[in-house]
């Protein structure tokens, strides 16, 4: 954290708060005392004096303030005096118990830290996917996992149209502890180019290819045409095999995941707007607003998701 | 009696009560208008782009500070989910500011680098696409209307005699820059960009 908060008041202004707001409090206790009375005695014939107003013949007795209420106004002028001596108030004087904002912030989350550090650094001890089977960790990392990777990856981590699902055993960048760990410590980019270039016949030819090397219906003929394209064009990425490459994210296009199929849209569909336009992927960086630690642990919570069923 | 004189006259009793109560803001307000931390921008702030201008006054025309406020107080409860609490230095450039005091949704004065471009965009055309539990409004209208960008040199030029440091090229380019841009893509860029000038959010 910066230290941003800083003593940069003039004297001038200083001076300008403290005068004004010790005036304030001179200046009513000024007028408290000033205006107060005692209780008017009766006269001998049983008058007493009034405040000379008068409506509809009903005057007004000059009583004063109640005692009680006298003294809670003297209280609050003692308060004020008492809050300005002990906390900040009075221009630079930084008060008796040299309270700020910021130092109870960081008192607060030192609590924090002395309280749960020794929680987080037992599970960081541990390997990942040991780590994946123990229930309390787990319980822990679910939690981490709803309040930071769920608005994209779902509640159920299942994804969603752009967003990876976590609980298949397709993986862009790699399963392993070491894989999952980088990817969410320091996010990943994913760049498909757009291949408009190559003309929607092409593209056609190529989108009929690449439904061929995962059984989907296809046009025999279209793909024996996009073959070659792809020979030349994609495989740099997507491998000779077309399984995909996980250093740079390609994916492996000859499984049932597609992570860019929009709600109700065809595999064909996807696949032909992915070759014209292009995707472009992007899971921002996680360690920078979760700590290494919480990292570790939401890394076993994914590696756990694939170890079920 | 002096005391019936201001009584008896509403307007001098007006003049008067004003007086008194000046006193709270000569005290608590005028002395912020010459104080470094609120007049001087943090290192690195930048004054707006042309674009994320055009998307600050989207957020401001569809009500967003109605729900989201642009503020993390220095409580650890909001440190933890937001980043660094908000300082004043952050908001020097800023006319009007769009703190807010309402969380219906969360505090957004750190969502710049959070979640991806393509995760705003499918959230700002229907929100419940990505979290199902939502309750914000869909702005599908953003993805249709665009910019035409003829009033962005002269916004520019407002905020410049507030102080905001635009130069005379960004103004000149404002209008090539935003024309024809998508409401949307001015919205996401302006959302990207917000608390991002502080370094290390947490």
């Amino acid at each position: 954290m910066n230290n941003l908060w800083t003593d940069s008041l003039s004297s001038f202004w200083s001076v300008w708060i403290i005068v004004i707001t010790l005036g304030t409090i001179a200046f009513s206790a000024w007028v408290l005392c000033a205006n107060r009375k005692t209780d008017k005695v009766p006269d001998a014939e049983g008058n007493v004096d009034t405040t000379g107003h008068a409506a509809d013949g009903i005057e007004e007795y000059d009583n004063p303030l109640p005692r009680w209420w006298f003294l809670l106004f003297i209280a609050t002028i003692v308060f004020a005096l008492g809050y300005l001596a002990l906390y900040p108030g009075l221009g630079n004087f930084r008060g008796a118990l040299g309270w700020t904002q910021e130092n109870q912030w960081e008192e607060e989350v030192a609590r924090a830290e002395e309280r749960y550090a020794p929680i987080f650094a037992q599970y960081q001890e541990i390997p990942v996917p040991e780590l994946a089977r123990n229930s309390d960790a787990m319980r822990v990392a679910e939690r981490i996992f709803q309040n930071n990777c769920a608005i994209c990856h779902g509640a159920n981590a299942q994804g969603g149209y752009g967003f990876p699902n976590l609980t298949d055993d397709a993986w862009l960048y790699g399963g392993q502890p070491e894989n999952i760990v980088a990817t969410i410590t320091n996010g990943r980019n994913g760049l498909m180019p757009s291949w408009q270039q190559l003309g929607s016949n092409n593209i056609e030819n190529v989108a009929n290819y690449v439904l061929s090397l995962s059984g989907l219906e296809h046009d025999a003929q279209r793909a024996e045409q996009g073959q070659s394209i792809f020979a030349a064009s994609c495989v740099a990425c997507h491998g000779p095999d077309a399984t995909g490459n996980q250093a740079l994210g390609a994916p492996n296009l000859t499984d049932d995941a597609w992570l860019y199929q929009a709600p109700g849209q065809s595999v064909a569909d996807a696949v032909r707007q992915t070759l014209r336009n292009g995707r472009n992927g992007h899971m921002p960086a996680q360690a920078a607003y979760i700590g290494e630690d919480r990292v570790h642990l939401v890394a076993a919570y994914v590696y756990s998701l694939s170890l079920q069923d | 009696m002096k005391h019936e004189i201001v009584e008896k006259n509403v307007g001098l009793l007006a003049v008067l009560v004003l007086v008194v109560i000046s006193f709270g803001g000569l005290a608590e307000v005028v002395p912020l208008f010459f104080q470094k931390e609120t007049t001087e921008p943090v290192e690195g702030l930048e004054p707006l782009s042309a674009l994320e201008l055009e998307g600050r006054d989207i957020y401001i025309r569809e009500g967003c500070m109605g729900c989201h406020s642009q503020m993390i107080r220095p409580f650890r409860a909001e440190t933890e989910r937001y980043g660094h609490y908000s300082v004043a230095g952050e908001f020097v450039y800023e006319h009007n500011f769009l703190w807010g005091s309402k969380r219906t949704g969360p505090d957004l004065a750190r969502v710049g680098g959070r979640y991806s471009d393509d995760w705003h965009r499918a959230h700002l055309y229907n929100p419940r696409d990505v979290v199902p539990e939502s309750i914000m409004p869909a702005y599908p209208w953003l993805f249709e209307n665009t910019l035409d960008g003829s009033d962005t040199p002269r916004k520019m030029r407002v905020l410049r005699s507030m102080g905001v440091p635009y130069t005379d090229e960004d103004i000149a380019d404002a209008t090539r820059a935003v024309r024809g841009e998508q409401e949307i893509t001015a919205l996401v860029a302006y959302l990207q960009q917000l608390g991002t000038v502080l370094e290390g959010t947490r």
